[in-house]
């Protein structure tokens, strides 16, 4: 894991390009719709969860890419120590240096949108944790598209149907707690969808590359 | 001791080998031969537990190498085709990170004395991308002395040396050897270590 986030911190270009592109598509839609602020306040949770799946799809191709082409994978199966345990590190980096740097912008992109100090605040904590969750399934199916020619758009296909459940109750928390409904039954839901695939996602993950390693 | 027992494999719907045994015992040399594609780096892949039989086992101590994973994993190293280096790191930093993975802590002293024994003395701070072909081996050929592991399974560890550095990777095959340890490995070269056994295996 520690390797992982030195690794990031000389290749910036690729942690800031994700970055930009959830900025920039977010932006758009203030653009694109215009200035009245009611729509923009109503659809506010929804564009910022939607950009932020696409640009950690971005990222997601790089999370086992690199490593499966220069053979740091081998060692790392043929390593004592459980292959879930390392992958849940690497996970764990990938998010830090791809999801962490997109749920602190999140609230400042909110404002373009009228958002008001509390929804921003449910929305900081539905991405807090809503991304890692995304990060541990988007995952499973890097390591299953792992060699595969194509695989970036196969593992959008794969994996996209598998977030609705996180995009549904991480942009539900903040309307919610915008309506006055009170956002904890929806932020426990996230919780609930995170400790599942803090579970369950990196000894899948294992499996899955094992199988692409054979 | 290694043993292997009727082992076979399938690639694709290719039979590249089948009913293949062999036996090795501490201080004992498995040369691998066979023409490309034979399936020489399948088998060694085999051998690490990478890859599963399509038939046969392997046997470690007598025990079955996925059964006893943990314990096997840690005293072997295998080498591949790909050095399992990052460009963007150092070759320190490359080490100290295998060798980590490994399961087996080293300083920094240590990890650059391992770059300095292997000729790349005054290469050691340098991003590994700019290293040469050669060079690039050598710093993955280091790791074999930090590791503490007996058994070595290397795939084509001759290929891009020099005329020095091959004879240097001989003398510490010798050396590993003469200590009790074993090695396997594929090569086109002809290797004549004439202190230990050499066994000789043929695909194709």
């Amino acid at each position: 894991m520690k390797r992982d986030l030195i690794l990031a911190v000389r290749r910036m270009s690729d942690v800031l390009t994700t970055l930009f592109f959830f900025i920039i598509v977010v932006s758009l839609f203030p653009l694109g719709i215009g200035p009245e602020v009611e729509i923009l306040r109503m659809i506010a949770p929804g564009v910022v969860w939607v950009a932020a799946i696409l640009a950690s799809m971005l990222a997601l191709g790089r999370l086992f890419e690199g490593d499966y082409r220069d053979g740091t994978l081998e060692q790392m199966l043929l390593a004592p120590q459980p292959l879930s345990v390392l992958v849940l590190g690497k996970v764990l980096a990938h998010w830090a240096v791809s999801g962490l740097p997109l749920v602190l912008m999140a609230p400042l992109l909110g404002l373009q949108f009228g958002m008001t100090a509390e929804g921003l605040g449910v929305l900081l904590v539905s991405l807090v944790l809503g991304t890692p969750a995304i990060s541990l399934i988007g995952a499973v199916g890097a390591a299953l598209t792992l060699g595969v020619r194509g695989g970036g758009v196969l593992v959008s296909l794969l994996v996209l149907p598998l977030y609705i459940p996180v995009l549904i109750f991480g942009a539900g928390a903040v309307e919610a707690s915008v309506t006055g409904l009170g956002a904890e039954a929806h932020l426990s839901l996230l919780g609930a969808i995170l400790a599942l695939a803090l579970c369950f996602a990196p000894w899948a993950t294992a499996a899955a590359l094992r199988i692409s390693l054979d | 001791m290694l043993e292997a027992v009727d082992l076979a494999a399938v690639r694709g719907d290719r039979r590249l080998f089948a009913g293949l045994g062999f036996s090795l015992l501490e201080g004992e040399l498995l040369h691998v031969h066979g023409v490309n594609g034979s399936g020489k780096t399948t088998l060694l892949r085999m051998l690490c537990g990478l890859v599963v039989p399509e038939e046969g086992r392997i046997l470690w101590e007598g025990k079955d190498i996925r059964s006893e994973r943990e314990a096997y994993l840690r005293n072997l190293v295998y080498l591949g085709h790909l050095g399992a280096l990052k460009g963007d790191l150092t070759g320190v930093e490359n080490l100290r990170i295998t060798e980590t993975l490994a399961g087996e802590a080293v300083t920094e002293d240590q990890a650059m004395a391992a770059l300095q024994d292997v000729g790349l003395h005054g290469h050691e701070d340098l991003p590994v991308r700019v290293l040469s072909q050669g060079q690039r081996r050598r710093v993955a050929l280091a790791r074999l002395a930090l590791s503490q592991a007996g058994l070595w399974i290397l795939d084509e560890p001759f290929t891009a040396l020099d005329k020095a550095s091959v004879a240097a990777l001989r003398a510490r095959l010798e050396n590993h050897l003469k200590q009790g340890g074993m090695v396997i490995l594929t090569t086109h070269q002809e290797i004549d270590i004439d202190t230990a056994l050499v066994k000789q295996v043929a695909l194709g």
